[in-house]
């Protein structure tokens, strides 16, 4: 479980190994704070979708999980985004109640997690895995948690960066977005030496 | 005339890939070889055309509250259209593709345009905008799998360019390559059209 942790925070980085959740991390990088309340919206989202959608994928579409002979695999795309849609208007609403200004702060982008692949992308990965890394709802609470927090330290990194980079002199034309590609691309360099790593 | 450039201005000039940063999570995993990335970029704008076309059918039936979750359910039945067709007909990609088919779902190009174009346009100028974002998407993922196959493996669509005397260079197929050729390209397209660059 330890190893399946350490995988999916620092190896397989949501970010720097799969480049998921890429349009709103590079939107959003812009001050470390919002990056933090961003990062822990999707780390939470991701350790309660992924879990479930564990659990529908072993009792509802897994090869004759439902009924003998049936195999509802393929509708598992459409389940999978219910849920998270489902989940993610949910998590809308409470910060909306209790955290009005962080609400207004990630403004569009509050919604736009049920369509951030991270989370998607966590729940097709969790299905690839079963039986072999993943084999109870335990495992894949580790695993939302851990890609989460991957995702997480992703957005936090590069927006510390970027509120630095503001003050050097960066050419016109790579100014936004431009250089925060580049900077991800050396950050994931950096982090392609964890993948040696056996524990 | 409008119809024409609804079409030419997501190719270059409001490319939804290097101007609106869209879609770039499923983006650039699948840029490793030529026929993956070609593929892929084909599925979207399958996708994108067809989900604008419905949800421009449909724009007037759907009351706004509820109008992502039919967005939703619309964009994953066509994905697993385009799922199941890949699999029967072309499995070795997309067996590569793996999960990223599944995440056409959350790509931020095809929600976007429905909820920028199809949600307030007729049917046949929304179908139009969906092809034409859909290339525009295609075109660069086409241009980085040109990089990164050429340079990293010395062929293009599996056929040898280079001779014996070229040592391909692994790095360009690690995923780092593909964030800094895509900044490159940003860096190029800002220095000639000097009105998208930031302050």
């Amino acid at each position: 479980m330890l190893n399946l942790f350490i995988n999916s925070v620092f190896i397989e980085n949501m970010v720097f190994a799969y480049f998921f959740g890429m349009c709103s991390y590079i939107a959003v990088s812009k001050s470390v704070k919002t990056a933090l309340g961003l990062g822990a919206a999707v780390t939470f989202v991701q350790v309660m979708t992924v879990p479930l959608n564990y659990l529908l994928n072993e009792y509802v579409l897994a090869p004759n999980a439902l009924a003998e002979g049936v195999d509802l695999s393929f509708l598992s795309f459409i389940l999978f985004i219910a849920v998270i849609a489902a989940f993610v208007q949910l998590v809308e609403m409470i910060v909306e109640k209790f955290a009005p200004a962080l609400y207004n702060q990630l403004g569009i982008f509050l919604p736009l997690i049920a369509v951030n692949c991270a989370i998607m992308g966590g729940s097709l990965f969790m299905q690839q895995m079963v039986g072999t890394e993943i084999n109870s709802v335990g495992d894949s609470i580790v695993y939302g948690l851990g890609s989460g927090i991957g995702w997480w330290l992703a957005i936090v990194m590069m927006a510390a960066i970027r509120e630095k980079i503001e003050y050097s002199h960066v050419p016109a034309a790579m100014k936004g977005p431009g250089i925060a590609f580049i900077i991800t691309g050396l950050m994931g360099m950096a982090f392609m030496i964890f993948s040696g790593i056996q524990l | 005339m409008k119809l024409s450039k609804n079409f030419t201005n997501p190719l270059a000039a409001n490319n939804p890939v290097i101007v609106q940063i869209l879609g770039i999570c499923s983006a650039l995993a699948v840029t490793v070889k030529l026929e993956p990335a070609f593929v892929m970029g084909l599925s979207v704008t399958f996708v994108c055309a067809f989900s604008n076309l419905f949800m421009s059918l449909l724009r007037k039936g759907v009351p706004s509250r509820i109008r992502i979750i039919v967005q939703l359910v619309v964009i994953a039945t066509l994905v697993i259209v385009v799922d199941q067709f890949l699999r029967a007909y072309m499995y070795d990609v997309s067996k590569q593709l793996s999960v990223y088919v599944g995440l056409i779902i959350t790509n931020c190009i095809v929600m976007g345009r429905v909820e920028a174009f199809a949600l307030g346009n007729k049917p046949w100028d929304s179908f139009v905008d969906g092809v034409a974002n859909g290339l525009g998407y295609a075109f660069i993922l086409v241009l980085v799998a040109f990089f990164r196959e050429l340079f990293g493996s010395g062929e293009l669509f599996g056929f040898e360019i280079f001779g014996d005397w070229y040592t391909p260079n692994a790095l360009m197929l690690f995923p780092p390559m593909a964030l800094i050729i895509i900044g490159c390209i940003i860096w190029v397209h800002r220095s000639i059209n000097k009105d998208l660059q930031e302050k």
